[in-house]
């Protein structure tokens, strides 16, 4: 986004470190909890109520479209409990370490030809790497509850968010193999420019590495899936036998932060996918560049990670919980190996072709 | 994996109620459907036929969270018959259900020996005031309006002796 103050201030002004850094904190601060707004309000609040066959909220402004704001201010003004014997510093930061690792992870996502937030040579590795910071804030939750609840629920999360780690990062080696590259901008040029042995589709400039990546793309939908805790891989959260699992002694602020931390990475994740997968703010068929391109580039973005999220939650919504054993089975046993054949196949192909 | 069709059956299934217009409706109507009617033997609301109390108490002793208060005095009423003695009456002074308690198991209108007491399946009596859920035995009266009809007796069933039609 660096450039994208270049173009919309004059390119004469000059900013100080300090002064554009803080235009990035401020910026990602704003984005972080508007994804979660929409992400919520659209998928949690009204594709959900679709796909059951309800309206969903539609008191609160029109269609319901201000019941987040409701609900937020609720959230606010509710107290901030803690067990008497509780860890109280372990309790109070752990919620705000999960919503770090949110907010870092918004820090390289590119939003168009302009750049991210910063422009990481290390861009994708960064994300992931950020990512995993929140089974800390987990786990600490869990522990810092003083209730055996939270305690299974936290240990349960973090059994699943490392499992599920591999094959998130497997189907990312993949795309990175064939860009070349870490860095997500240029994962997004690489697939502008990329041909299928040579060939274009319909014509149109650039393939996205969905089409040569299939199965990473769907280990990458899955294990984000679980990354996210949604519902076939709510084991840590399970409600019918660990009441809300590490969540369990949250109340008001507190709670919200890990609601944030939960649908905010949502929208993180989906748009990591759109980058690496379906070809980021690139548009087959338009070079825009400047301030327009970075505009049309944060539209397509923004419809591209909306699909992938629609997928995430579609999966939420149709089907029950996994057991246990399975879901770690599922994670070792055939989602690791698939990843892994994906990858060995993927560097025979690249080699030989 | 045979499991694959199946999955994808139910992401089929939710997908296209997606797109089906909802069953839900809304309570307030403003979806421009008719708000639902609740089924007319639904237990919304109890309602009460004065002139049938005989201030037994029963409804009273059997209501399992004693939400029902009632007061009565006894006073002379004149005879049926001309030269007959005063009869003593139970006038019913008070007669007060608090609906903030009341959990709507229907014991009282079960137990009502002489039908004073009716099922309603009036629900919209929501108050921002607890206090105000205490309806009083004018208040229990107006409800009668909203009882339903009882059904009918199935065909070739012996009319009830002995009581009232």
């Amino acid at each position: 986004m660096t450039h994208l103050f270049a173009t919309l201030a004059s390119p004469h002004i000059h900013l100080a470190y300090w002064q554009e850094t803080l235009i990035k904190v401020v910026l990602v601060l704003v984005a972080v909890p508007t994804a979660t707004a929409i992400i919520v309000q659209t998928f949690l609040f009204k594709v959900m109520a679709y796909m059951q066959s309800r309206l969903g909220p539609m008191e609160a402004g029109p269609h319901g479209s201000l019941q987040l704001l409701a609900d937020g201010v609720k959230f606010v003004q509710k107290e901030l409990l803690a067990p008497e014997r509780a860890d109280r510093l372990v309790f109070g930061m752990a919620p705000v370490i999960v919503l770090l690792s949110t907010f870092m992870l918004y820090v390289v996502i590119p939003v168009g030809p302009g750049g991210a937030a910063e422009n990481l040579d290390t861009g994708i590795f960064f994300a992931l790497a950020v990512s995993s910071i929140s089974v800390v804030g987990i786990l600490a939750a869990g522990w810092a509850s003083a209730n055996k609840y939270s305690l299974i629920g936290g240990l349960r999360a973090a059994g699943q968010l490392i499992a599920y780690e591999l094959p998130l990062v497997l189907g990312v080696v993949g795309v990175v193999m064939l860009a070349g590259t870490l860095n997500l901008q240029g994962i997004v040029q690489a697939q502008a420019s990329w041909h299928l042995f040579g060939h274009t589709i319909l014509g149109l400039h650039g393939v996205p590495f969905v089409i040569p990546q299939f199965v990473g793309f769907l280990t990458f939908l899955v294990a984000a899936q679980a990354e996210l805790t949604q519902v076939p891989f709510d084991m840590p959260v399970a409600e019918s036998e660990l009441v809300a699992g590490y969540q369990t002694e949250y109340s008001g602020l507190l709670f919200l932060f890990f609601y944030i931390g939960e649908f905010g990475t949502a929208f993180g994740l989906s748009a990591i996918a759109a980058t690496l997968f379906l070809g980021g703010w690139y548009l087959p068929g338009f070079h825009a560049h400047g301030f327009g391109g970075d505009l049309l580039g944060f539209g397509v973005l923004f419809a591209k990670t909306m699909a992938v999220a629609f997928l995430i939650f579609w999966i939420r919504f149709t089907y029950p919980r996994f057991r246990e054993d399975q879901l770690q089975a599922f994670a070792w046993k055939l989602l690791i190996p698939l990843a892994l054949v994906n990858l060995g196949v993927t560097a025979l192909v690249k080699v030989v072709a | 994996m045979p499991e694959i069709p199946g999955l994808l059956k139910g992401l089929g299934v939710t997908f296209r109620t997606m797109l089906q217009p909802h069953v839900t409706v809304e309570y307030t109507g403003k979806d421009g459907k008719e708000k639902e009617a609740p089924p007319t033997r639904a237990r919304g609301v109890i309602a009460l036929k004065e002139e049938n109390c005989t201030v037994c108490m029963l409804c009273a002793r059997s209501c399992p969270d004693w939400c029902i208060y009632i007061e009565g005095h006894k006073d002379k009423a004149p005879p049926r018959r001309e030269g007959g003695k005063p009869r003593t009456v139970q006038y019913l002074d008070r007669f007060d259900i608090d609906y903030a308690l009341c959990m709507y198991c229907g014991i009282c209108v079960e137990v009502c020996p002489f039908d004073a007491l009716f099922w309603s399946p009036e629900f919209e009596y929501s108050e921002s005031n607890i206090a105000d859920l205490l309806h009083d035995k004018e208040r229990l009266g107006e409800w009668m309006e909203t009882v339903p009809e009882p059904p009918a007796l199935e065909v070739g069933a012996e009319a009830k002796k002995g009581g009232k039609k």
